[in-house]
């Protein structure tokens, strides 16, 4: 991996310290070596309290999401672009062009800055493929065991271009629904890595920002009617929003359900259900069934949206519900994530 | 090729059901007896599928569900010692015990509980906390005992001090055979636990058909293996013929897994256990042998007072005989939910109440 020039004694100063926070010379210190030469921009460069941006347009959408993920590197990313491509993906679902992100950084004292180096690349790199700019950011150092190494927030400001309508007033009864890829495989890489079971296949985060599946739907596609990711929770809790949101009921055919033969396995193993695991590089879209295989085209032409499905359907309007149709014609409510999913044990 | 995708293959399925419902021209009730499957039951909707002729009930092999109040009280007692990590499996951090206090909230007043995924990682933990306590909450059946045995095998040869056993374990034949004598469980068939019977093998089950008069199949956990458990339990009943026959062979041979029997009987000695919500059954559990009695948290950590247990709210004990169906029971899906258990049953993914309530409610 190439890392960003940093000329700081490492020798001298592997590790996080205190003064590190203290907005003193290390702090300053710190900004100018690491974060400066990695996210360079010019709003950065102005370093001052805050970013001056001026905006194409008046209709903004805004997010903030915060990042606390263990381990820190897991098999397909880190806590750094995880940060990035959580809160661009959040942007995207409003139908807005991501443009400018914020950072935030809590950092534990004693983290090795090797560890921040390499997270903050990452960040950066995310950060271009996804086409914006951190402009603006913050570091704050505590005490050895008052934070899991490295915590990230990240806020992010885009522009939502005037014909577009997205949100759960515009889902209705016929929809079609289409996820972009495989589910379960951010949670599992992330289970795998931390309880040490050491899978002999290494299930890989799909952690993306999907800025560009977003860009072609949004022109290629008269009309889009809501975009979701489901993260945390998972795919099920993400239809149950939708669900209840829009007061409709989604029926899913669990048979056109895309996920990696791994991940089914390591599910099966752990006794969890992939339509409760995280993912982080997954989008969930309703729109009219009359657009949807031209929107399959459209996603499956893309990076990430090759095993793009068509999933299920809003049948009804009557009843909030999610319901999982399976193979030979019965079917189950899926509720919402109770507590966090837990594993089997016998 | 996904080595279970034939077991879950619609044809397949199809087939086993046509089967099924050729054979099933009579009413018979049938006990699957471990969590696992009831929990795939649910899961797949397979009680759905079958004729009206089968009702399936669903049996106590759900270990999270049959540790008793008083097990689970200690648990809470030993993780408030100064300097104790009390390790334990995922589900057993949110029974509540019987002052509605659970692990789980200990947890978040900053006691050290840790989930692990294998108990032997608890040597690990011990290893790196010489100055405290480690305490793993080991529970199971026949098919998590021997790993327990195993790792009191690396205590002893490792000469780890500080790390001891809160066991609640528990063998599943007698419990059946409890359970199947009990004039108002009405039951006609069951399907053994497979993973069970692979530690145990299949000859216990041979007797266990001939005193209780009934045919046993020895199942698996996917769709394919339950429906064939339930068409192999049909097929005898059909023929009259009261024997075991093993539905699982894949996993399950007839000798079992002897070197696992032989470790479980050098450190654990059977006794008289008390099941939650069943009470208690003669010969039913594990606990240590006195040789090594020293590893039992109880001794270490417990005082001599037995907590104050109250009469329960849950009705577990009914649900697992077969006497009511969850969705009978006034606490179900209103004050008792996954978010708000009032019984064991209703915490674990393998319990009939969760399974019932995540699969099964509108």
């Amino acid at each position: 991996m190439e890392l960003p020039n940093c000329p700081i004694p490492t020798q001298k100063y592997d590790r996080i310290t205190m003064a590190h926070g203290g907005g003193g010379k290390m702090t300053t210190r710190l900004i100018e070596k690491i974060f400066y030469p990695a996210f360079s921009n010019r709003w950065l460069e102005q370093a001052h309290d805050g970013a001056t941006l001026n905006l194409p347009s008046s209709r903004i959408a805004f997010t903030t999401d915060s990042f606390v993920v263990n381990p820190l590197f897991f098999p397909g990313g880190n806590i750094g672009d995880l940060a990035v491509n959580g809160t661009v993906n959040d942007l995207l679902c409003c139908g807005a062009t991501p443009l400018y992100l914020s950072a935030g950084f809590i950092l534990e004292e004693g983290l090795p800055i090797d560890t921040l180096k390499k997270v903050v690349h990452s960040m950066q790199t995310a950060a271009a493929k996804a086409g914006v700019s951190i402009v603006t950011g913050d570091t704050k150092v505590v005490e050895f065991g008052k934070c899991d190494k490295l915590f990230i927030n990240t806020a992010g400001i885009g522009i939502i271009p005037e014909n577009i309508d997205i949100g759960l007033h515009r889902v209705v009864k016929g929809d079609a629904v289409i996820v972009t890829g495989p589910i379960g495989n951010h949670g599992v890489s992330i289970l795998s890595t931390r309880e040490s079971l050491g899978f002999e296949s290494s299930i890989q985060s799909d952690t993306a920002a999907l800025t560009q599946i977003v860009a072609k739907l949004l022109s290629g596609i008269p009309d889009i009617h809501i975009l979701r990711d489901p993260t945390r929770g998972g795919l099920s809790s993400t239809l149950n929003e939708i669900a209840t949101g829009a007061h409709v009921t989604i029926v899913i055919d669990e048979a056109a359900l895309p996920i990696d033969p791994p991940v089914k396995a390591a599910c099966d193993l752990l006794g969890l259900d992939p339509l409760y695991v995280a993912n982080e590089g997954l989008m969930l879209i309703f729109l009219p069934n009359e657009y949807a295989e031209q929107a399959l085209r459209i996603i499956r032409g893309e990076p990430h949206g090759e095993n793009a499905r068509i999933i299920g359907r809003v049948t009804d309007d009557k009843r909030a519900e999610v319901i999982l149709e399976l193979a030979l014609g019965q079917t189950r409510v899926i509720d919402m994530l109770s507590g966090e999913q837990l594993p089997r044990i016998c | 090729m996904w080595y279970e995708q034939p077991f879950r293959k619609n044809e397949n399925l199809t087939t086993l059901l046509r089967a099924i419902r050729e054979l099933a021209t009579f009413p018979i009730r049938i006990m699957e007896v471990c969590g696992g499957q009831t929990y795939a039951l649910s899961r797949y909707r397979i009680e759905e599928l079958l004729p009206d002729t089968i009702e399936m009930i669903h049996g106590p092999g759900c270990p999270v569900c049959v540790t008793p109040e008083e097990t689970v009280a200690r648990a809470i007692e030993i993780a408030r010692f100064p300097g104790t990590v009390l390790c334990t499996f995922g589900d057993m951090i949110r029974v509540p015990s019987d002052e509605g206090c659970s692990l789980q909230q200990l947890k978040a007043e900053g006691k050290d509980i840790r989930i692990l995924y294998s108990p032997l990682d608890s040597l690990k933990i011990a290893r790196e906390n010489p100055g405290k306590e480690v305490v793993f909450f080991a529970i199971g059946f026949e098919t998590t005992t021997p790993v327990y045995a195993l790792l009191l095998h690396e205590i002893i040869d490792k000469k780890i001090d500080n790390l001891t056993l809160l066991t609640s374990l528990f063998t599943i034949p007698a419990a059946v055979s409890f359970l199947a004598q009990d004039p108002e469980c009405l039951i006609n068939g069951l399907l053994a636990a497979g993973h069970v019977c692979s530690i145990t093998g299949t000859e216990t089950y041979e007797r266990l058909a001939r005193e209780l008069e009934m045919p046993i199949a020895i199942t698996g956990f996917e769709p394919a293996d339950l429906l064939y458990g339930i068409y192999r339990v049909v097929q005898l009943k059909t023929q009259g013929r009261n024997l075991t026959v093993n539905a699982y062979r894949r996993a399950v041979p007839a000798q079992g897994n002897p070197i696992a029997r032989l470790q479980t009987a050098r450190y654990f000695t059977p006794y008289d256990a008390c099941w939650r919500g069943l009470g208690t059954i003669p010969a039913s559990g594990l606990k240590l042998r006195p040789p090594y009695e020293q590893y039992d948290a109880r001794n270490r950590f417990c005082s001599e007072v037995k907590p104050d247990i109250r009469p329960s709210v849950c009705r577990a004990g009914e649900i697992m005989k077969g006497k009511i169906s969850p969705l009978r029971c006034p606490l179900f899906g209103n004050r008792c939910t996954p978010d708000t258990p009032l019984g064991a049953s209703m915490v674990s993914s393998e319990g009939t109440c969760a399974a019932f309530y995540r699969y099964k409610t509108n």
